[in-house]
């Protein structure tokens, strides 16, 4: 039980800060009379924020759908695949050398070929791109998840001579759930950055990606700033609700019960 | 009356090409009765581990004859015959108390509501009923390990495994935890063989302490203990509970001395 009292103590010193930035912000952008092409005040991203948001958040739903669709499938298909490797050891030995060095990686760069190759204005290409950028990190995670058990939990599975399929079901799989939530959260970042950056090099006009852009280069800027902000919000609802997920899924997790 | 466990001859190396071999068992004779409980005592590295394990088909001896039930090892294992408890409790972080007692007999195709009410009794013989719904981080060590023979209990096999159970303990719950071993034991008509290098546990819990002694690990001495039932705190304050601890203790010390001649 959290009480009133113990919830403020945590939360206000990082709203001390925020807030303390923010009028720092303001009054130096005043101050030192900076242009506003190079920063704009929080005063007037506030404003341009309010103004243009029905506009970036037509845009920001194309994006925000590419990058959940290509997050289910990157997400989607690493799961299928470590599980593949659990149970085929010699796929899983094969493979995750591969796997560590794509992963490193910056997939990224390959979004102009992925434009190339389906067209910027065509959701695959960025669904694509997030694709492969969620697919790698879900995968390693969790392979190391099915198979860093603890060999005591298979010395007493094997005790009971347990079927291998009920070993992956009762111990394996749960295994790997505190994994599987890291590496979601990684994702769910890394999704948004594929899709985003993946318009700049070209993409629809209703997406988030190019209305920056579009914006920035028409010295906009508050706009521009207005919608990296709502970009950043996005980043952070799709966190939150990761995070709420892993709170039902593995509640017996220390990680999810001493927060 | 057929042996729960007989050992013939049994010899077990470890080692692998370009390695020089450990001869961790070297001709073990040894043959266990139903009802009895059987300590394994001797320095760190003796083999009590090893000899444990074989019985229980964890590793396979290298040569020689182990029945258990009559059987082979493998096929006892493969039957369900007996249950394991290790040092460390490796419960299931994600499953409650309950849920990890129901684990073997879920394994081992038991239906819902006789598996609860199995798993029910067992945590009632180790007192944590009041525990069932706790998941296993919110328990102490000694609760966890008492969690670990209830689950190793509940499907009631005819033998007990036990490497150390209680050496992570501290030394008033370990005596704790013996007396309660020794009434479920009791209760349950189990055999038991219990690896430990504490002599006054092996002396209380036992109807035979079996001394073992390193490189090879080999049996060098057997000891009955006669000690009446019920054992309770009095009997370790028993005059013959201190001679039994003092046979035993000179049976490890003749083992360690037979080795440096
Ligand atoms: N898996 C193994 N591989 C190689 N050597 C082992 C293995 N398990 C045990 N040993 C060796 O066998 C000997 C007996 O070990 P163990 O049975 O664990 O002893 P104890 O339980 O009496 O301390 C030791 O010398 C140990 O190093
Ligand atoms: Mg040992």
């Amino acid at each position: 039980m959290i009480t009133g009292a113990l919830r403020f103590q945590r939360y206000a010193p990082p709203l001390i800060v925020f807030f303390a930035v923010i009028v720092l912000w303001e009054v130096l952008v005043d101050l030192l009379n900076i242009q506003r092409f190079l920063l704009p005040a929080p005063s007037v991203i506030l404003e341009a924020f309010f103004r243009t948001f029905s506009t970036i958040m037509s845009s920001a739903a194309y994006t925000i759908r590419s990058a959940v669709i290509g997050f289910l499938i990157g997400a989607g298909t690493g799961i299928l695949v470590a599980l593949a490797t659990a149970r085929w050891t010699t796929i899983r030995e094969g493979l995750m050398p591969f796997a560590i060095a794509l992963n490193s990686v910056p997939i990224i760069a390959f979004a102009p070929i992925m434009n190339n190759w389906f067209g910027s204005t065509n959701p695959m290409s960025k669904i694509m791109i997030v694709a492969i950028i969620t697919f790698f990190p879900m995968m390693i995670n969790m392979v190391r998840g099915l198979t860093l058990v603890e060999p005591a939990k298979l010395e007493l599975m094997h005790s009971y001579a347990t079927a291998p399929f009920e070993v992956l079901t009762k111990v394996r799989i749960p295994n790997s759930l505190p994994y599987l939530f890291n590496a979601l959260k990684v994702c769910s970042t890394l999704a948004l950055i594929g899709a985003i950056v993946g318009e700049y090099f070209g993409g629809p006009r209703e997406s988030l990606g190019v209305y920056i852009l579009q914006e920035a280069q028409l010295f906009r800027f508050d706009n521009a700033w207005a919608a990296i902000i709502i970009s950043a919000l996005l980043g952070i609802a799709f966190y939150l609700i990761i995070l709420a997920a892993e709170r039902v899924a593995i509640p017996w997790h220390v990680s999810v019960e001493k927060r | 009356m057929q042996s729960v466990v007989l050992l013939k001859n049994v010899n077990k190396s470890f080692g692998s090409a370009g390695r020089p071999t450990t001869v961790a068992l070297k001709d073990i004779n040894l043959e266990i009765g139903p009802r009895e409980f059987i300590s394994l005592i001797g320095p760190s590295g003796c083999g009590k581990s090893t000899l444990l394990r074989t019985i229980g088909d964890l590793i396979e001896v290298t040569s020689g004859e182990l029945l258990v039930n009559g059987k082979p090892a493998r096929q006892a294992r493969i039957n369900r015959e007996y249950g394991m408890v290790f040092q460390a409790p490796v419960l299931f972080e994600w499953r409650t108390v309950l849920k990890n007692v129901e684990l073997p007999l879920e394994i081992m195709g038991v239906p819902k509501t006789e598996r609860t009410q199995r798993a029910r009794a067992m945590l009632k013989l180790v007192e944590l009923q009041n525990f069932e719904r706790h998941y296993p981080w919110q328990l102490s060590g000694g609760m966890q390990q008492r969690v670990a023979i209830a689950r190793a209990l509940a499907f009631r096999p005819e033998l007990l495994l036990m490497d150390e159970p209680f050496g992570a303990l501290d030394e008033i719950t370990r005596e704790r935890m013996n007396a309660e071993l020794l009434r479920i034991w009791q209760e349950t008509q189990t055999t038991v063989v219990f690896v430990t290098h504490s002599i006054p546990e092996a002396v209380f819990l036992s109807t035979r302490v079996v001394v073992m002694s390193a490189r090879p690990g080999r049996i060098s001495d057997i000891i009955p203990i006669d000690l009446p039932y019920p054992r309770n705190v009095e009997t370790r304050e028993h005059p013959h509970f201190f001679e039994l601890v003092t046979t035993v203790r000179e049976a490890l010390r003749k083992g360690e001395e037979m080795r440096e001649t």
